[in-house]
């Protein structure tokens, strides 16, 4: 006779610990294909689980078998139509033949591809940032609470005690102790009520007596009836942010910048959307005059022109005044440039920042991404005598730099 | 579960919805058709009902319930659930493990219908091949898998805490690289008893004394003999040895015992899959064959409704489809298909023999068809099983036809086509495909210079030319890391003739 098992219970992510061992081992391959999926990506859907590819030859485990060309072989295959014996079909080109014997994975291509989960993929994107656990930690998870009642445990602290439940508990156990007891002393009372016999009499008194005794000792209430008001932390997000991306798109800004300033937009993102329950994204890009435009257009599209730094915060000073009311909106701005400015712009730039933008924001960040490090370019020259906690800026040459331009600002508000 | 409505007839159920009594009911029915009508015989069935998450799990790990941790379980889970997920690809509907008892997992996501006919294939068909089959009974001890699969899975989680999960892996990688080659082909000789050998010596001894004649001792001894003998006596092993992972289990000069066990167990697990992978197309069209004698039977003995038979041979027919060379999705000749199509076609030789089939099978046309398939079923591997059962027809039915491709020709000719001048090559050509021993490349090895440089010498003979793939150097270098000393790898042609020889020093 069989044996029929429901198993659907039992342990559902077996193979969790082969899978770790997997990406653990593939880290380096994993991480490039998560470098052009951040590319690709726009800076909302950052924060979830991604497909990465990597190459099958990475990959493969070898073993000795037969090349897929060389030497004399036969395939039996079947669906013959029109053949018949002495034909001759043109060889394949690659060589190989109609590889029936090696059965199997048909319309492979060369890569493997597979999810990572939201957590793998942004563990991978933090790792290339080198971010300090703390902000990692912070960008992970929500990071407010409020706590909620999720019913009752049997262990606690005495100020979470529930009387009502544990004396209810106590109640039922003493009920349920006592029943047998209680059942054996009604039949012996029924019992001496039948008989009258004096003697026997004396005996079951005693007994009685005994049994009364035992009942009395059921304690009232025991460590098992404790119970304790059950309380959990539910992530809590505080209300809406917005959030400025300033560029300068001119010809001198290349891919390779674009894409160190998407990681710190990013970065920047990442930490309102666990801070704030609402996050909009502007964005403004610029050349000689601002414009706000999508996301797509601001990071793909390129125009030609000078370079106006004050046009955007103008633009931006602009859109804020007019639909993000800072009463009612934490704002963030976040800039990048190669800071070449010329003229008037970056003096001017300066005293627009601290006067009218600084006092509106929660946070501005200047990231510049130079040609050369060693030459404070014309913006930097300026922007470097703003003295504020509200602003940072920094020059940025490769992704681990980007980092510290804003660790102030996470230092700050994480540990708040 | 009332005895009286299966003892009999009577319809089980109706309708998608299965229940564990249901299943029960089903496995009864089932069990009773195919024990006492068809005389299958099979270890006791354990059935386990699993979410499609656990099927997954147990892909990963080759149908076993349980494996030691390794990174290549990971990819290959990875693989098949990003496979899943997308849509690529559907679950299996069992898995069924070579243990006794026999252990079938069911998917909770399947009908009534299919549940039945998972029953019918791998609690009956499937168990009572590994029961059955020579390989199955030469090559595994059914009962003892699973305790062995304990056993190693925490061997390994202990010696990756003692010295390391980098330093097992490194183990196991290298170990897994040697699989195809870790397999015995041929029961080693057991050992003889102390008592045994002694009994043998003095045996020995006693013939050359009778032998004993003062003049053989006055012969002068040539040179060239004596040098020849000396010679053979130095190398070692004295015949060539094809188990490598043996071979390394046993004499790799550097290994550590922890380490030596790890090849153990990867040698054993590659033992214990050795019938698997030979008998594909048996052990597939066996389950298919009675999963579709079974059913038809309990259809017969009106236990299921024709909405029952309808769905069960949807599923039936997509499994058994055979694609043609040239249309999408060919990917080789289907196991499924071609295994039931043989069992069908063995069955109706033996109640409905023509003329041709009685000059292809004199000894088994009109014969019992049951006591004909069960002695196939036991006796033979796929090499051997189509060596003698496929008939014209089938070859005729499946269109089949051979291609050549030989190096020394512009294009790839046609071989062997479906007529009666091609039958016999075609079928020969496709058991050859089937033959592991031509599949798998011929490396053996020849020489361990234990008292020198303790180098490994290993030997590939071509078969037919046909040349190792380039990730051989790769696997020679996994050799080379638990060999510890060099290892060469040379490659002779058909005559023996050495040709080229790759080294890996260490």
């Amino acid at each position: 006779m069989s044996i029929i098992i429901d198993r659907r219970l039992n342990d559902r992510n077996k193979n969790a610990v082969n899978r770790q061992r997997f990406l653990r081992r593939y880290k380096e391959q994993i991480r490039k294909s998560v470098t052009d999926v951040v590319a690709e990506r726009s800076i909302t859907d950052m924060d979830k689980s991604g497909i990465v590819n990597i190459p099958v030859k990475d990959i493969s485990e070898p073993s000795f078998h037969h090349g897929s060309s060389g030497g004399d072989r036969e395939y039996v295959n079947s669906g013959n139509r029109h053949f018949n014996s002495g034909d001759k079909i043109p060889r394949p080109t690659g060589g190989s033949g109609k590889g029936s014997g090696e059965g199997g994975e048909g319309g492979d291509s060369d890569n493997f591809t597979f999810a990572l989960s939201r957590e793998e993929f942004m563990k991978l994107f933090f790792d290339d940032l080198e971010l300090p656990h703390l902000v990692r930690n912070t960008l992970g998870e929500a990071r407010d609470f409020k706590w909620r009642r999720a019913g009752y445990t049997p262990t606690g602290v005495p100020a979470n005690l529930s009387v009502v439940r544990s004396l209810r508990n106590a109640m039922a156990r003493r009920i349920a102790i006592g029943a047998p007891l209680r059942r054996q002393l009604l039949e012996m009372e029924a019992a001496q009520v039948a008989e009258d016999e004096i003697a026997a009499d004396e005996i079951a008194a005693n007994e009685i007596a005994a049994v009364r005794s035992r009942i009395a000792r059921i304690p009232f209430i025991e460590e098992i009836d404790l119970r304790y008001r059950h309380r959990v932390k539910d992530p809590q997000p505080i209300s809406r942010a917005v959030m400025f991306c300033l560029m300068d798109v001119s010809a001198s800004m290349t891919e390779d910048k674009k894409d160190l300033a998407k990681r710190f937009f990013t970065l920047l993102y990442l930490f309102l959307t666990r801070k704030y329950e609402k996050v909009e994204l502007v964005f403004i890009r610029h050349t000689d005059d601002a414009q706000e435009v999508d996301e797509d257009t601001f990071f793909h599209d390129t125009k030609s022109g000078g370079t106006v730094v004050l046009s955007a915060l103008k633009l931006m000073q602009e859109i804020a005044g007019a639909r993000y009311p800072s009463d009612s909106w934490n704002i963030y701005g976040a800039q990048v440039s190669d800071g070449d400015a010329f003229g008037a712009d970056p003096e001017k730039s300066r005293s627009c920042l601290v006067d009218q933008l600084l006092p509106l924001v929660r946070y501005f960040a200047y990231v510049e991404v130079p040609d050369q490090v060693d030459r404070p370019s014309p913006l930097t020259h300026a922007y470097q005598r703003i003295d504020s906690d509200r602003f940072a800026m920094k020059s940025v040459m490769a992704r681990n730099e980007v980092y510290p331009v804003l660790r102030e600002l996470f230092k700050r508000e994480a540990t708040a | 579960m009332s005895v009286s409505k299966l003892g009999g007839s009577g319809l089980i159920s109706s309708g998608a919805e299965w229940t564990f009594e249901l299943i029960e009911n089903y496995d009864h029915a089932i069990h009773d058709i195919a024990a006492n009508e068809f005389g299958l015989d099979t270890y006791p069935n354990q059935i386990e009902v699993i979410a499609s998450e656990q099927m997954l799990d147990a892909y990963a790990s080759a149908g076993l319930p349980i494996g030691y941790p390794h990174w290549s379980y990971g990819k290959e889970f990875i693989r098949n659930e990003q496979a899943y997920r997308t849509g690529a690809r559907g679950l299996a509907y069992e898995i069924v493990i070579n243990s006794d008892p026999c252990i079938a997992y069911l998917m909770e996501e399947n009908t009534m219908a299919m549940q039945a006919l998972v029953i019918a294939h791998a609690c009956y068909g499937h168990n009572s091949f590994f029961k059955g089959n020579y390989l199955f009974r030469q090559w595994t001890s059914a009962d003892a898998i699973i305790d062995y699969m304990v056993f190693a899975r925490n061997y390994v989680m202990q010696c990756e805490e003692t010295y390391g999960a980098e330093r097992v892996e490194e183990v196991l990688d290298s170990c897994h690289a040697l699989m195809s080659h870790g397999v015995d082909r041929y029961r080693h000789p057991t050992p003889l008893s102390v008592a045994e050998e002694r009994d043998r010596q003095r045996d020995r001894e006693e013939y050359a004394w009778r032998q004993y004649d003062e003049i053989w001792r006055t012969l002068p001894t040539r040179a060239g003999a004596a040098g020849a003998q000396k010679s053979g006596a130095a190398r070692f092993p004295t015949e060539p040895q094809e188990n490598l992972l043996y071979f390394v289990e046993k004499y790799a000069p550097k290994l550590e015992p922890w380490q030596r066990e790890l090849v153990r167990i990867v040698r054993k697990t590659a033992q214990y899959f050795y019938p698997q992978s030979q008998t594909k197309v048996m052990n597939e069209g066996w389950a298919t064959f009675w999963h579709y004698t079974l059913l038809h039977r309990m259809f017969d003995k009106a236990q299921v409704d024709a909405g029952f038979m309808i769905e069960a041979l949807a599923s039936h027919t997509n499994v058994t489809m055979q694609r043609g060379f040239d249309q999408r999705g060919y990917g080789g000749l289907n196991p499924y298909a071609l295994g039931f199509a043989m069992m069908c076609d063995i069955r109706r030789i033996c109640e409905a023999p023509t003329q041709e089939d009685r000059e292809w099978f004199p000894e088994i046309a009109g014969g019992d068809w049951m006591k004909v398939l069960d002695f196939a079923m036991r006796n033979y591997k796929d090499e051997s099983f189509i060596g003698q059962f496929l008939s014209p027809k089938l070859m005729r039915e499946f269109h089949l036809f051979a291609v050549a491709d030989h190096e020394g020709e512009d294009d790839l000719v046609v071989d062997a086509i479906h007529n009666e001048q091609g039958f016999r090559r075609l079928r020969r050509l496709l058991a050859t495909q089937y033959n592991r021993d031509q599949l798998l490349p011929d490396i053996q090895v020849t020489r361990y210079e234990s008292a020198g440089d303790r180098s490994l010498t290993l030997r590939h003979q071509r078969s037919r030319k046909r040349p190792l793939a380039e990730e051989a150097n790769e696997v020679l270098r996994h050799l080379a890391r638990l060999w510890g000393f060099t290892v060469r790898l040379e490659t002779s042609d058909e005559s023996g003739r050495v040709e080229s020889v790759n080294e890996i020093q260490c």
